[in-house]
């Protein structure tokens, strides 16, 4: 049986929740998986601390929140300081290295990756920061196929931006696949 | 890929069960955690010859709903919190006037502006009891998306069915979190027309001359009839009225066309039921925490159940004494100071064995919290 949970973790605008329901979305209408994305947000959108829950399961979904996580996704250190602690033991973690330098002892696959400067250096353009973190947490864990969220990205993003959003997620594909080789 | 099977929001579940039933016309005026509801439509209603209207207000934006199913259309209007509030005063005049018509109220803290952007489940008397004088409601609520979208069809169903307002009683928690949701196929639900007189023209038309079975047929305003409306206690003819008979009659004629019908109205679903000794009655979100911890339970041979109410006004009493008979607890799983579990108490044989089980921090009560209370009750401590 397939049950994931994962906790998708930052700072508001940096697209945390736009990942979260991209890769929950490919999930349900291109695995055939159920799936369930929640957030929690206060009256500030930009700047504040973000967080979005994702279930990914092959049976129904009834509790949506996320208590200790398979998957966590920090890309702040605020992020990473308040829920590294909550992965569940042996799961993975995944940090932009840019915005976190991780000093804890965490029961987890840590993988840090560049994708922020990776980003700007192969791109230029911050705002698909987002989806190359996706491509990166599918290429780290395998956890759905690529062309799934490919197609799903295509369903979200404005045609002007599909290929620059496709650059992205195959530069985090490649940049966990050079971790993993 | 079948167009038919979406991920959404549950608001957007809302939005489209409307569709699906029929919608003409939406009024409203944005507020969170609603404020999607209002949003989608304004987008989709247009599209299909539809008319949306962003009002001044939420009350305004209540009359107008009013106004425009009294001319023959479907009519729904959303809102949360004090917005909520301000809808009161006209869903008494639309229970007065037995004028169908649909408010989605997506909870969120209360009381006044309180926690706007999470989750409650407060409101439940004050769907029953928000608008003054004596008078019946239908209220109905959803713990996942495929429910919110039939019991959105269902909403406008009942409305038309009892000329009567129906509220959708969603909740933040459920509104905003997204999920699968398969859209049927046209069809496969019951879609309720609204039932119209088929007297003529130069016919006398009496609006407020039940027929037999108690159903009031409508003439669309502006249309064939010329006849009154009003608030004031009014006889046949839609005149005000202060004959005791008129009043009396009239006051059990729109209490009596719901509470009598309580067994039509009913829904619920049944959640590891079978022989269950422990009982977790709730509804919306809180439901989903309940229905999964009575899973893990079972899994470990442990005898508890979820009895989901889907309807909640009128209170289905008699269905909730059945199920709960046979428990040695019974459980009210709610995000209010108890406002479920008062209904529950009076409707059991047995009261001193009906606990509250609740938060009401904003936060979306967990199977872990409900698990502590469990070991209360069970006498195991934590």
């Amino acid at each position: 049986m397939k049950h994931i949970r994962l906790v998708f973790s930052g700072s508001g605008g940096q697209g945390v929740i736009t990942a979260a329901i991209i890769l929950a979305e490919a999930a349900v209408m291109y695995e055939g998986l159920e799936a369930t994305q929640s957030q929690s947000y206060g009256a500030a959108a930009r700047g504040g601390a973000t967080r979005s829950d994702i279930i990914l399961s092959d049976e129904q979904i009834n509790f949506p929140g996320v208590v200790q996580p398979n998957i966590l996704v920090c890309l702040t250190q605020e992020a990473y300081n308040l829920y590294s602690t909550i992965i569940r033991p042996g799961g993975t973690l995944i940090t932009d290295s840019r915005y976190v330098t991780t000093t804890k002892k965490v029961n987890a696959r840590q993988t840090e990756l560049p994708m922020y400067d990776a980003v700007m250096e192969e791109i230029g353009k911050p705002i698909v920061f987002n989806i190359c973190v996706l491509g990166a947490l599918v290429g780290a864990t395998e956890l759905l196929r690529p062309e799934s969220l490919l197609k799903a990205i295509r369903d979200k993003v404005p045609k002007d931006f599909v290929e620059l959003n496709e650059r992205a997620f195959d530069l985090g594909l490649s940049l966990a696949g050079e971790t993993q080789g | 890929m079948n167009n038919t099977i979406k991920f959404v929001q549950g608001n957007e579940a809302c939005v489209e069960g409307a569709l699906y039933a029929g919608i003409d016309f939406f009024a409203g005026y944005p507020i969170t955690p609603s404020t999607e509801i209002m949003e989608l439509l304004a987008a989709r209603l247009p599209e299909r010859g539809g008319k949306f209207i962003q009002m001044e207000d939420e009350i305004a934006s209540m009359c107008a709903i009013i106004g425009a199913s009294l001319t023959g259309r479907k009519a729904m209007t959303a809102t949360s919190g004090p917005g909520f509030s301000l809808k009161q005063e006209a869903i008494g005049y639309a229970c007065m006037t037995e004028i169908p018509c649909v408010i989605a109220n997506v909870q969120r803290g209360g009381p006044s502006t309180g926690n706007p952007t999470h989750v409650s489940q407060g409101d439940v008397n004050q769907a029953r009891w928000g608008t003054h004088g004596d008078h019946s409601i239908i209220a109905l609520t959803a713990s996942n998306h495929q429910d919110v979208f039939e019991m959105t069809v269902d909403a406008f169903n009942l409305a038309e069915t009892y000329r009567t307002p129906v509220i959708l009683l969603f909740d933040e928690a459920e509104g905003h979190m997204r999920e699968k949701l398969v859209v049927p196929a046209e069809g496969e639900l019951e879609v309720v027309s609204r039932l119209r007189t088929s007297l003529g023209r130069d016919v006398d038309y009496h609006p407020y001359l039940p027929r037999e079975d108690g159903r009031l047929p409508m003439s669309d305003f502006g249309g064939e009839h010329r006849f009154n409306v009003t608030g004031l206690f009014h006889d046949m003819w839609g005149f005000p009225s202060n004959n005791p008979k008129v009043i009396r009659e009239l006051l059990r004629h729109i209490v009596d066309k719901i509470e009598n019908n309580v067994h039509e109205i009913t829904r619920y679903k049944e959640h590891y039921m079978e022989g269950a000794e422990y009982v977790m009655v709730s509804y919306g979100s809180s439901a989903r925490s309940a229905i999964h911890l009575a899973k893990a339970r079972r899994a470990r041979g442990e005898k508890i159940g979820v009895l989901e109410l889907q309807s909640i006004w009128p209170f289905p009493v008699e269905m909730v004494r059945e199920k709960c008979a046979g428990a040695k607890a019974v459980l009210v799983v709610e995000m209010n100071l108890g406002q479920v579990a008062a209904q529950v108490k009076a409707a059991v044989t047995e009261p001193e064995r009906v606990f509250l089980a609740n938060r009401i921090d904003g936060k979306l009560i967990t199977p872990e919290d409900i698990k502590i209370y469990i070991r209360v009750i069970q006498g195991r401590g934590v």
